[in-house]
């Protein structure tokens, strides 16, 4: 990965863009995972980096560089597309890159407060330098408005390319998803004192980003890598799209409302938030048997011409089916065990949460966004047909494994604590430190804790495989 | 598929327009539930205390008012419940100082990063306490450990002594960490805490301080 653009496949400076996005993505993913094993081993010795760097400080660093390698390499994942769907090269090559360095420099300073300043006083000045102190969008204000600054640079690319080039249905879809994903950003850009005015347009960013524009986004990848990567049929692909793109904004956006079950809002968003979130994992059912089915067609195709593999993409295809079954389990099904206000009021604000939290952002995201980045690797070094290394199964398995490990574990955490503090014991402090002092959460915690660190060797052959491969494979 | 399809169903056009169709429908519907909402959840005036008209969101004021969290028959959950007046750090908050100690509150809590270890309104970080109805929180009661820990005599006091020195006040292995609050900003954070519990959260967190069992295990 470190030689793609030097290698020079490239034809597109669009692709060559998308290539330095996905490098710092990378770099920031590894970020995340040291963040969460800090504080996963916080869980369990309260005492380590105590007052020194607290968990407060290894959370917001662990979600933060999670958003942000996400939102790097979703960026990267449209520059490299956009040759391939539009047929040109994209309209401001030299202001792209120069916008990926304020970017990246923008993320730098923002990381190194966080980790060095870490807390302000409570004046406005905090929120504009140091922090905002909201989950997800911690990001100082100064920073808010160079991502906006920076992301209108990179939609304009995009639409202006759109317009002049070829208009396909994934490209229709993508331009129009966008949209829609950067203009959310700014329901999260002010200051109220009313907390539940702050919560409910606060959950317009978070929820309509990875339950709505974000999985739109991951179904136009889909059927962007599709094509590519086993030939599928763009009529197929486009219609099944919208197909997506009609279920997932249908249920997304007013799932909205399982987020206002108890932040002051009124009692409807009970029945409404119950039936549309309910719904949410039936798109997600969809894209699964989709991915499978095109596989399959393509594959039976190939086979009856007397080829052997429909796949020119080992470790992408690995990725992406990894992504379809991923996104069902973990965002839909347990997603799905705690969206109905019933189950809720109970479950709200526990491990259950954490437990959903990771396996979806992983099985629905970051899954897809690593198959863009082989797919990525394949082009930079004009690789015809890619397979799978050792490392890329070793790193796929144990990243899978240690994911879906963490994931029982914090559910059975929050099985405890739900039953004991919530149920039992009345959701008080004492009750809250009971819960987590009990033997079983102890042990679910540890789980966690090894989990984590399978997770983080995964990330480690996943980097070597990344900066290998194309190398390798190139040779031969 | 350069003919037209035979059946809409495999129509790309009709599924094109019906994904804008859905799509357009619940945006509107929800912008028009959004209209609703924020009406019901902006903050109560000063008057609507005094005049015991039930907010979702009550005005800073509330801080001058005893709060109660409790079961309501007709709706069926807990509910808050606003009082008597009573003195908050020894005195009755006009108006402008209410709001102003509110916004020290509100802007301290996002400041010193409190949703990254704590849950608001059930939101935030799974490390420490839900702090949605942590000022009704028996702990600091007046037979509760907090206030012979601190040494104070008042909730308020307790709460904010514990504030500005969390980890001289430890109550497990796991501790909040000094962040350097200040005595004004601990003033706001309590506030704060005591404004949030006053908000109708639908009966979240439920049975609140109302101990139901033991664990009978370690």
């Amino acid at each position: 990965m470190l030689n793609s653009i030097k290698a020079n496949k490239l034809q597109f400076e669009s692709q060559k863009i998308g290539m330095m996005y996905f490098r710092v993505a990378i770099i920031l993913f590894g970020a995340q995972l040291l963040m969460g094993l800090i504080a996963a081993i916080q869980f369990l010795y309260p005492s380590f980096l105590f007052e020194l760097f607290d968990f407060s400080v290894a959370r917001m660093v662990h979600i933060n560089a999670l958003v942000v390698w996400m939102l790097y390499a979703m960026i990267g994942s449209v520059y490299y597309m956009i040759p391939d769907e539009t047929g040109r090269e994209v309209i401001g090559a030299g202001i792209a890159k120069l916008a990926f360095w304020v970017l990246t420099a923008a993320v730098t300073v923002v990381v190194l407060v966080y980790i060095f300043v870490q807390v302000g006083s409570g004046t406005e000045m905090t929120i504009w330098l140091i922090n905002e102190g909201r989950e997800y969008l911690e990001a100082p204000r100064w920073a808010d408005i160079g991502i906006v600054v920076v992301v209108l640079v990179f939609y304009f690319n995009v639409f202006a390319t759109y317009l002049k080039g070829e208009r396909t249905g994934v490209m229709t879809v993508m331009v129009a998803n966008l949209f829609a994903l950067a203009g959310l950003y700014l329901c999260g850009m002010f200051f109220t004192d009313n907390i539940s005015i702050d919560q409910y347009w606060w959950w317009w960013v978070i929820h309509l980003w990875v339950e709505a524009t974000w999985e739109v986004f991951v179904g136009t990848l889909a059927a962007y890598a599709l094509i590519k990567i086993i030939g599928a049929k763009r009529e197929i692909v486009e219609m099944w799209l919208w197909i997506e793109v009609l279920m997932l904004f249908g249920s997304g956006v007013l799932g909205l409302g399982h987020h206002y079950f108890w932040i002051g809002t009124p009692e409807y968003w009970w029945e409404i938030g119950a039936l549309f979130s309910a719904l949410e994992p039936v798109p997600l059912v969809a894209m699964f048997v989709h991915v499978l089915y095109d596989w399959g067609k393509e594959q039976g195709q190939v086979e009856a011409e007397g080829g052997a593999h429909a796949i020119n993409n080992g470790p992408a295809m690995a990725w992406i089916v990894t992504n379809a079954f991923g996104n069902f389990l973990g965002a839909g099904i347990w997603g799905f065990f705690h969206t109905l206000p019933q189950v809720n009021i109970y479950t709200h604000g526990t491990q259950f949460t954490s437990a959903h939290g990771h396996l979806s952002f992983f099985g629905a995201y970051a899954t897809i966004l690593i198959g863009m980045m082989y797919l990525g690797l394949q082009g930079a070094y004009g690789i015809k047909n890619m397979r799978a290394t050792k490392l890329s199964k070793w790193a796929i398995f144990m990243l899978v494994f240690g994911v879906l490990g963490m994931a029982v574990s914090l559910t059975i955490a929050g099985y405890e604590q739900v039953l004991v503090e919530r149920a039992e014991l009345g959701a008080t402090w004492e009750a809250f430190f009971t819960a987590q002092n009990l033997i079983w959460y102890v042990q679910a915690q540890g789980w966690r804790l090894v989990m984590g660190v399978v997770t983080f060797v995964g990330f480690a052959l996943l980097v070597v495989d990344l900066l290998t491969i194309g190398k390798k494979e190139a040779g031969e | 598929m350069a003919e037209q399809p035979k059946s809409v169903w495999s129509s790309i056009s009709f599924w094109r327009r019906s994904a804008a169709w859905v799509t357009g429908f619940a945006v509107v519907l929800l912008i028009w539930l959004t209209f609703d909402t924020i009406g019901q959840i902006t903050m109560g005036t000063d008057a609507d205390l005094q005049n015991g008209v039930t907010k979702r969101v009550p005005a800073p004021t509330v801080i001058n008012y005893n709060i109660k969290y409790e079961m309501n028959e007709k709706r069926g959950h807990e509910a808050p419940v606003i009082g008597e007046k009573e003195s908050f750090f020894g005195k009755e908050w006009s108006v402008d100082e209410a709001a102003a100690l509110l916004h020290l509150g509100k802007l301290t809590s996002q400041a010193k990063n409190c949703m990254n270890c704590h849950t608001l309104l059930g939101n935030g970080a799974y490390y420490a306490p839900d702090l949605t109805k942590a000022w009704l929180d028996p702990a600091w009661n007046n037979d509760g450990p907090m206030m012979g820990m601190t040494g104070k005599s008042t909730r308020e006091e307790a709460m904010a002594e514990f504030l500005m020195h969390p980890s001289k006040y430890p109550t497990h292995a796991r501790m909040m960490p000094d962040l350097g609050i200040t005595a004004e900003e601990a003033k706001g954070l309590v506030a704060f805490l005591k404004h949030m519990s006053s908000i109708d959260t639908n009966g979240f967190p439920r049975n609140f301080g109302k101990e139901q069992g033991g664990t009978y295990a370690k």
